[in-house]
């Protein structure tokens, strides 16, 4: 019998050869016309035109026929749901039929049909299906309610399904209870809250028990399902784990990787101290290496696993090494796999074998891969201290084999080598620098420039080396150029005498032929450090670096824990939650490891303002010290920026004099929590430091002494970026003078780039003169605190005014306030410390990167409880929902989706907040009538008041 | 779970295509995404899972025949692809190779069976036994069918033992074993063991009538050292057994086999299916008996030319006899020439294949054998050296070369009058190259 002829009529006229083909009386014609119609649509040619004829056939007692024809509705129904309703009553009989074949076949096919009319009919058949006395049909009844599910879900619930679902559970025959809990599991994933599977010890027990009878398949659905389950104590958690355990000989991978799934989460419940534990730790490692003998699919998936199992419990597998080494003929993607394994299980037991495998390994024709392996050199190196020098010699051969990207590869790890143990390897540098040359990766160069920079007093020809760098710096990539820069300006703090040109060659360059903001940016911050202050450049510049970690790449804790939960699934394959990939609800529930009972180890998140602040090391610069000399006399000659006309910028020692003045008194009122104003710029300033540091330097008021072309520039940087103007309040009054001995203060808050501003207008309304002015604020809902010090820099005289802008932070101390947006403000002068409080519109904490992918909103949406939506009316605006949109985006309040229901315009927007809140809202806009609805749904609710009274603001202005 | 399921020529021309689930859109496109973005991809697909647009595709070829299966959610990956091997296996049972001929010939089939074994993207039950019974290639079996025929096949596809039908009689009850063992090993050029393991199968052929009860022993450590502590001394275990025992890191068997017997009690106890079938894995790594030592040696000799000489020796009993041994030297890319002189079997260099490949019919144990060859190379300047891949070999040999033997294959049917000795029972040990590759 060959069947393949169907596949080659590609004849005109065909479709009516069918038609009359099919309507014959001969019933061999007939089956060969479905099959040629069948074979037609596989290929993918339309033969929906065919529909009533096919279903025509239907009723027929030859079974393969049937099928056939089934097949067929199922592609076409959905085209034609008007015709498929013929078909229902060929249904409902044989869902009546003797043959339990002839039943199941018809309940199956039934639920495939997603036709809405349909599953009307569906039902009653369903129902006596699902309690037939077949086992067969049962089983196939029950994966129908899942199919029914998809389709209708509220009829499945109206009609009492999921009930009888839940009995099947208790059913005799394996199977049926297998696929009860496989259609009871996805239908329990598109409603996180139910309690659908309701699991109890007494049907955790019925389940184990069909876990010994059903197939590998089931064993499957049933573990998947177990895994889910959190058991009420450590005993619990046991005797599951000694039931499960048997699973782990399986021939099925895939029922050996659920079992590790249920044994992973479940350890977690077992002190650690119980013989058992040791006894289950030591029971998970020969199956996990038997996976590696399996097809290589199979191997990859199981290799993808392996990698977490290993992260978060590397006790397994410490001693199975030599399973992870890489075969010849491996496919690539197992191979790159098992070099990330045998990285993680590398240690001082076994680093002399790995060494000797990935020496091998970078001989090899794969340029990933072998590119791949001279990194594990460089990580081992980094890991195990003992093996350092081996490795570095190693890295060192394979340099002298002067293939490119191997070249390559091994400059760049050899520079965390340097990071890893300064001072070891220097001796290496030598042999690098004759490869400088054959380098044309920007990694690789930007390694090599700063090793260079690092170790510039060793290197004779440093400043040669970096020149010949420089002569094309505009056609490097970024990161050369900004190592290139750190690398000049270290060598110039090294060997100031010869360098002088260079330095000030390459912050020309810099900041006044280049585009890029980050380059310009960090080219100011050297030129004003080393122009202010060269011994504190010296500090910041040269500073003692923070030690690399001995692992990279690994998986962030949390995110660990959840992929543990989904070993053997997709999201264990690509390392991702499942929400990242998945599209609607389903599968976007968070699963965590469960916690061990007894022990009360609380793992409370940090205060969130703890985190940030401990950046910098403090580099308050000290009065300039005298060993500094030579080096303050050269700068001295004519460092200062070309634009520059005035007088040098103030130094920073008489920046921070006002704020040490603040001392005593506000302190003790705002607690003890002041920290170091302006400390960040150190840290930050040898790592690239982006806008954030700027405006610490900037010297923001308009009459000040210099406001020459540095200032004009930075004013411009400010700028940019920011063509639509976010929505400024107007200034108000904030500080009378009546209050404050003659300070009047008015004010508002902006958003400029990214920064947040607070503006201040600052007029002397006494007789006397002001200076000293400094100013602090209280502890407050969003951890806002001024960034640098408040830059009032010449006296105030009575009866003039000035401006001044105030860069802030948001990582200062946080404690919720009432109302949410209030700000306690002091301010000192030489007069007095003056209070105030103020309300900040909420749009200045809206940061630029707060657009939501389109799915994440959708899922944010719908997990976000109803309870938190809150809804507005904003009236009297005549905006259409395009400038609506517009205007919304300067503040960045992001529009991400517009719908147009019924002349009424539904725009969707997200909003993220500096702490990481996201605000959704819906703004509903009809033509024509001025009055607007907004919701606003939000985790924090309490923030949706705020949120919707600048969204009135912004569109009003 | 899966959302859809096809079947791609080695030019990407769709064969088969079943969708079980709307959510992976249309199906037209779906299908040109795979066939787009992997089959016809301009660089080699770096994974078996592919996420194109949100959507994922996992993949098999058997031959030049793409098998991908498609989905939207978080899908148990390790079940997907056992899935479709086990669709290659049911597949292979019904008409034979995997092929694009065999495909287009027996589509109805395929698409019947894919009906059967694929429910809304949960797999079904897929044991070829129990799907031989209903699924036939005629189609018509299910009219003719008595009500007990009938509820007899479903009560097999869905019950504890799906694997096997009642009934079964045969005139002579008898059963084959073979162990079957592939030995790897990775050698360095010093003749270091850098990594050495077995692994074994245990393939029954069962010809027994009714349900039989099987039970199987072999020279398990553990078991043997139990057995000892139970009273028997170790002579005597040793006496039995005639050799020592093997250490079995780890073993996976047949869903026929009692697992949770099998952790408890180690044994081994089932009902065999019909017919031919894999009863367990294992994987052995101590004291294996290696049946072959390379011995390589090759010298750069200037620029153009290679002199390379292999010594093999044979590491077994002198009475047993290995078969079907190849050694396979690798040779540069930019080779011109090659010299070949070998004392036994023959040798040739095969240019296609960048190697030399040198045969032998038999050879016995504690014997050793040469070749040796100059190799002429193309001048180049080309600065990247030869990779110099590891010189891999085949054999078979008439032993198991982790050293386990069959102590017992016991056979009861209480309900048929035949008993364990009137059983003919045949057990025979094949042991082959794997991976057996030494570094030059």
């Amino acid at each position: 019998m060959t069947d393949s002829k169907y596949f080659t009529t590609t004849k005109k006229g065909e479709i009516f050869e069918l038609k009359a083909e099919l309507n014959s009386d001969k019933k061999e014609k007939k089956k060969e016309a479905v099959k040629k119609v069948i074979a037609s649509m596989t290929v993918g040619k339309d033969v929906s035109a065919l529909f009533p004829d096919v279903v025509n056939c239907m009723q027929t007692d030859n079974l393969e026929l049937k099928k056939l024809v089934y097949l067929y509705l199922m592609n076409y129904a959905k085209s034609q749901p008007d015709m498929a309703i013929m078909a229902v009553n060929t249904f409902v009989k044989d869902c009546e039929d003797p043959n339990p074949l002839i039943r199941a076949l018809a309940v199956r096919t039934m639920g495939c049909i997603r036709v809405d009319k349909i599953t009307e009919y569906l039902c009653e058949p369903l129902r006596k299906c699902l309690k037939d006395e077949d086992p067969y049909v049962r089983k196939t009844a029950a994966v129908c309610v899942a199919k029914l599910h998809d389709i209708n879900a509220q009829l499945v619930e109206d009609q009492g399904f999921l009930d009888t679902l839940k009995d099947l559970i208790s059913d005799s025959n394996p199977m049926v209870v297998a696929n009860a809990v496989a259609a009871l599991s996805e239908i329990a994933e598109s409603h996180p809250n139910s309690n659908l599977l309701d699991l109890n010890p007494q049907s955790i027990n019925k389940l184990l028990t069909a876990l010994n009878e059903c197939t590998e398949w089931g064993q499957i659905f049933i573990l998947d399902c177990l895994a889910n389950y959190a058991p009420r104590d450590d005993r619990e958690s046991q005797s599951i784990c000694e039931r499960v355990t048997p699973r782990l000989s399986h021939a099925n991978s895939a029922v050996v990787l659920s079992a590790v799934k249920v044994l992973m989460k479940f350890m977690e419940m077992l002190p650690k101290d119980l013989d058992y534990y040791g006894t289950l730790l030591k029971k998970l490692a020969p199956p996990l290496v038997t996976l590696l003998s399996a097809e290589p699919e199979l191997q990859y998936v199981a290799l993808r696993n392996i990698n977490l199992i290993v992260q978060k419990r590397p006790e397994i597998l410490k001693h199975e090494m030599k399973v992870f080494f890489v075969k010849y003929n491996d496919p690539i993607y197992v191979k790159l796999e098992k070099l990330d394994i045998m990285i993680r299980l590398a240690s001082q037991a076994n680093i002399a074998q790995v060494l000797a495998e990935l020496k091998e390994y970078a001989t090899e024709v794969d340029v990933d891969f072998v590119r791949k392996a001279v990194r594990a050199i460089g990580r081992c190196a980094i890991k195990v201290e003992q093996s350092a020098e081996r490795c570095v010699s190693t890295l060192l051969d394979l340099i002298q084999t002067k293939v490119n990207y191997v070249v390559q590869e091994a400059i760049v790890v050899i520079k965390d080598i340097f990071r890893k143990y300064p001072n070891k390897y220097e001796s290496v540098i030598a042999t690098l620098c004759e490869n400088l040359d054959s380098l044309d990766e920007p990694e690789a160069r930007a390694a090599m420039i700063w090793i260079v920079g690092e170790y510039a007093e060793r290197i004779d020809n440093a400043d040669e080396l970096l020149e010949s760098f420089l002569e094309g710096f505009h056609d490097e990539s970024t990161q050369v150029q900004l190592q290139l820069l750190t690398a000049i300006v270290k060598l110039f703090l090294k060997k100031p005498t010869e360098t002088q040109e260079l330095v000030q060659q390459v912050l020309s360059l810099a900041t006044q032929d280049s585009d890029n903001p980050d380059l310009r940016d960090r080219g100011y911050i050297y030129w004003r450090l080393l122009s202010t202050d060269p011994v504190a450049a010296k500090e910041v510049v040269l500073a003692e670096k923070p030690l690399i970690s001995e692992e990279t790449d690994l998986i962030e804790p949390t995110l660990l824990e959840e992929l543990i939960c989904h070993i053997g699934t997709l999201a264990s394959v690509y390392h991702k939650p499942p929400s990242a990939f998945v599209e609607g609800s389903r599968g976007v529930m968070h699963k965590r490891l469960p916690a061990r009972t007894g022990s009360g180890e609380s793992t409370e998140s940090p205060d969130v303002g703890t985190i940030a602040g401990g950046s910098g090391t403090e580099t308050a610069p000290s009065i300039i010290p005298s060993q500094g000399d030579l080096l303050g006399d050269l700068l001295n000659l004519d460092l200062a920026p070309p634009t520059t006309t005035g007088p040098p910028p103030p130094t920073s020692g008489m920046q921070m004099g006002g704020m040490d003045l603040l001392g005593g008194g506000l302190d003790s009122l705002m607690g003890d929590e002041s920290e170091p104003l302006g400390g960040d710029i150190g840290g930050s300033a040898a790592m690239g430091a982006g806008f954030g540091a700027v405006p610490a330097v900037m010297p923001a008021s308009l009459n000040a002494p210099m406001g020459g072309g540095l200032g004009d520039l930075f004013d411009l940087g400010g700028g940019v970026g920011m063509p639509l103007g976010a929505y400024i309040p107007p200034k108000t009054v904030w500080l009378p003078a009546m209050k404050a001995k003659g300070l009047e203060i008015s004010g508002t808050f902006a958003r400029r780039a990214g920064v947040i501003q607070m503006e201040l207008t600052l007029t002397n309304k006494a007789m006397s003169v002001m200076t000293d002015f400094a100013i602090q604020f209280n502890r407050n809902s969003f951890g806002l605190a001024p960034a640098g010090p408040l830059q009032v820099l010449s006296p105030l005289s009575p009866n003039q005014t000035i401006e001044v802008s105030l860069p802030l932070s948001t990582v200062g101390p946080v404690m919720k306030m009432e109302p949410l947006n209030n700000l306690q403000v002091a301010v000192k002068n030489n007069i007095d410390v003056f209070y105030f409080s103020c309300q900040y519109p909420i749009s200045m904490l809206f940061v630029e990167d707060g657009k939501m992918e389109r799915q994440v909103f959708l899922a944010t949406w719908k997990d976000i409880p109803n309870e938190n939506e809150s809804q507005f009316q904003i009236k009297d605006c005549h905006l259409n929902s395009d400038a609506a949109s517009n205007k919304l985006q300067a503040s960045n309040i992001f529009t991400i989706a517009k719908r147009t229901v019924e002349g009424q315009d539904m725009l969707y927007m997200s909003i993220k907040l500096s702490n990481g809140i996201w605000v959704l809202a819906e703004l509903r806009v009809q033509t024509g009538n001025p009055n607007y609805t907004i919701s606003v749904k939000c985790r924090a609710p309490e923030v949706s008041q705020c949120v919707f009274q600048c969204c009135e603001a912004v569109l009003k202005n | 779970m899966i959302g859809g399921l096809f079947i791609y020529n080695h030019k990407g021309e769709v064969l088969i295509s079943r969708v079980y689930r709307d959510d992976i859109g249309n199906r037209r496109h779906a299908v040109d995404a795979f066939r787009v973005n992997v089959i016809h991809a301009r660089q080699q697909v770096r994974s078996p899972v592919t996420n194109i647009a949100r959507t994922s595709f996992f993949h098999v070829k058997r031959s030049n025949i793409w098998l991908a299966a498609v989905t939207k959610q978080n899908v148990n990956a390790a079940m997907v692809f056992e899935f479709l091997y086990k669709m290659c296996d049911v597949m292979a049972a019904y008409f034979g190779k995997i092929s694009e001929e065999n495909i287009k010939n027996n589509f109805v089939l395929i698409y019947e069976l894919l009906d059967e074994i694929l429910d809304f993207g949960y797999p079904q039950n897929s044991e070829t036994g129990a799907l031989k019974t209903f699924i036939t290639q005629q189609g018509i079996k299910g009219q003719h069918q008595t009500k007990e025929e009938q509820s007899q096949i479903t009560s097999q596809v869905t019950g504890q033992i799906g694997w096997r039908r009642e009934g079964i009689k045969y005139r002579r009850n008898e059963l084959f074993l073979d162990v079957l063992e592939s030995v790897n090993l990775l050698m360095s050029p010093q003749g270091q063991v850098l990594s050495a393991h077995v692994s074994g199968r245990v393939v029954m052929k069962s010809y027994l009538s009714g349900m039989p009860e099987c039970k199987f022993g072999m020279n398990d450590k553990i078991v043997i050292d139990k057995a000892g502590k139970g009273g028997v001394t170790d002579d005597v275990a040793k006496s039995t057994t005639g050799k020592q025992s093997i250490a079995i890191d780890d073993c996976t068997f047949n869903q026929c086999v009692r697992l949770s017997k099998f952790d408890s009690e180690r044994s081994i106890s089932f009902i065999p299916p019909d017919g031919e079938y894999e009863l367990m894995r294992y994987r052995t790594t101590k004291d294996i008996i290696l049946p072959f030592r390379v011995i390589p040696l090759v010298r750069e000799v200037g620029r153009t030319k290679l002199e390379v000489k292999v010594v093999i020796k044979s590491n077994f009993k002198p009475s047993l006899l290995a078969q079907k041994i190849e050694v396979r030297i690798p040779t540069p890319l930019n080779t011109s020439g090659v010299q070949v002189i070998c004392m036994k079997g023959k040798a040739k260099y095969k240019a296609s294949e960048n190697a030399i490949v040198w045969k032998i019919k038999r050879m016995a144990g504690m014997k050793e054998s040469q070749i040796s060859a100059e190799i002429e190379l193309l001048p180049t300047n080309d600065k990247k050296k030869w990779a110099r891949p590891p010189i891999s070999m085949n054999f078979e040999v008439p032993f198991a070369p982790s050293g386990l033997k069959v102590r017992y294959l016991k056979v009861f049917e209480s309900k048929l009058n035949y008993s364990d000795h009137d059983v003919i029972k045949w057990v025979r040990y094949i042991g082959r190259s794997g991976i057996y590759e030494t570094r030059c």
